[in-house]
């Protein structure tokens, strides 16, 4: 049963990964008993699994998910929102108010109008429909301060760290808050602007070198070299 | 023929000094268009195109949407200076076929299934053209694919193969295209070991016409060495960066 790569060397689509017993993880593909890549990534062999993490893909919406999105219509029964994925996501007004919604009475812009950025959850995605939003949760709803930053989805567990080590690194040298959306939208939102400028320039380096070891220090060293340049 | 062209020399060497069995210079790149979410750029001998992918995304107009699968349009426009004399930008006969079997050629490629109700929208550009744009059209395009991120079955690498001057020749150039007997472009997915396209214009034997074949499906290989490697390299450059700065 060989493997035909080193742990966390980048492959291509095509790439014939694994032979015999082995099951076939994320961005893989079985074709009998060949597991394939199916993305340009790097490998990861865990045990009898074969995952290759992506270096680049889009969002495809998954319940429970976190994302930022965009308004982009205004319905009468609802907001079409824009979440960087290949699918439009809808809000219905039952999942943005408390009290019941009556659209004779009720003008939804009010509420939300076009190009307002909201924190919202997925709360049913499959493949036959739209994903559909909930705001009805403490911490969503419409972001009205900080800055956006978008970033490639497959860049987010990178931002995050293992167990959030990263993402509470990034929180704690540039005294932002930041809320990662799972989308790719990262809000950050500081004191005062050269605290965002720095967080967001951290965000960044973090996309641009996902893939290479030793990150989590580097961005710790470019964060207080820019502070001292202040 | 009005005039005779000596298409292979004595020597066995062709017009632009390339043994039969020889490839043109390839030049790849990947991920140079900021906008597009997939993109790579080609340079095959005179040959330069461009590939851009957007999506996936919405359908528009809505009511082309598959319920099934993803939709795959593809556009092979060539330039109207990519030619000796202007060509018309607008859709020939030909580039509208062209775009066809392009899009047939890598539909086998692409997991479609797993989005349906949405279209992958591919752009073919040929900014110069000098024989089989066609082929260096799937071959860009398949890493523009790659590039945006899309689940593949396998990259598709594409070559032609023909017969001048009674030899036969892999990587037709624009001459041998025209003035040669016979052009079999092929499109190849090599770990799949599956053909996407093959066409024949001219006359050849049977036995001619299986060893073309067969050289084009190594040229195919070939190419696709080149395409790994270009997909690889943007990421290996920033690893590699990072790594000489590490040690200073």
């Amino acid at each position: 049963m060989p493997v035909f790569f080193e742990n966390r060397e980048i492959v291509t689509p095509g790439d014939l990964l694994a032979e015999g017993e082995y099951e076939a993880g994320r961005n893989t593909y079985r074709d009998d008993s060949r597991v394939y890549a199916c993305k340009l990534g790097l490998v990861e062999y865990k045990g009898r699994t074969v995952n290759v993490v992506a270096l680049n893909t889009f969002y495809v919406p998954s319940v429970g998910d976190l994302v930022i999105g965009k308004i982009v219509e205004v319905n009468l029964h609802g907001w079409t929102v824009d979440i960087n994925s290949p699918y439009l996501a809808t809000l219905r007004p039952s999942e943005a108010f408390n009290k019941p919604f009556k659209p004779q009475r009720n003008e939804l812009s009010s509420i939300l109008d076009i190009g307002d950025i909201i924190q919202a959850k997925v709360i049913a995605f499959d493949r036959t429909r739209n994903p559909l939003l909930t705001i009805r949760e403490p911490g969503l709803g419409k972001i009205t301060h900080g800055q956006i930053v978008k970033v490639s989805p497959a860049k987010i567990p990178r931002i995050i760290g293992r167990k959030g080590s990263m993402i509470s690194m990034l929180k704690r040298e540039t005294r932002c808050g930041i809320t990662v959306g799972q989308n790719g939208l990262i809000h950050v939102y500081g004191r005062n602007p050269e605290d965002e400028r720095i967080a967001v320039l951290a965000i960044k380096k973090i996309e641009l070198e996902a893939h290479t070891s030793g990150l989590t220090d580097r961005v710790t060293e470019m964060i207080s070299k820019e502070r001292g340049e202040e | 023929m009005t005039k005779e062209v000596r298409l292979v020399n004595k020597k066995g060497i062709r017009t632009d000094g390339r043994k039969p069995d020889e490839l043109r210079p390839i030049k790849l790149e990947v991920g140079i268009l900021s906008n597009a979410d997939g993109s790579a750029y080609i340079e095959q001998g005179k040959n330069k195109i461009l590939a851009a992918v957007y999506g996936p995304r919405e359908v528009h107009p809505r009511h082309l949407a598959l319920p099934d699968k993803a939709l795959l349009r593809c556009r092979y426009h060539m330039a109207p200076f990519s030619v000796q004399e202007r060509k018309s930008p607008a859709p020939s006969r030909r580039e509208v076929e062209l775009s066809k079997v392009i899009r047939e050629a890598l539909e086998p490629a692409i997991f479609l299934e797993r989005f349906p109700r949405t279209s992958i929208d591919l752009f073919i550009e040929v900014l110069q053209a000098d024989g089989g744009t066609r082929v260096a059209g799937i071959t860009v395009a398949s890493l523009a694919l790659a590039d945006a991120g899309l689940p593949m079955r396998d990259l598709v690498a594409a070559c032609a193969a023909g017969k001048a001057d009674g030899y036969i020749v892999l990587d037709l150039n624009d001459i041998e295209d025209k003035e040669g007997t016979a052009d079999v472009p092929v499109a190849y997915m090599p770990s799949l070991n599956a053909v996407g396209l093959l066409q024949m214009d001219g006359q050849l034997t049977p036995e001619e016409f299986e060893q073309a074949f067969n050289l084009a499906i190594e040229g195919c290989k070939r190419i696709y060495e080149l395409q790994k490697q270009a997909l690889k390299a943007k990421y290996l450059a920033i690893k590699e960066a990072v790594e000489e700065a590490e040690e200073k």
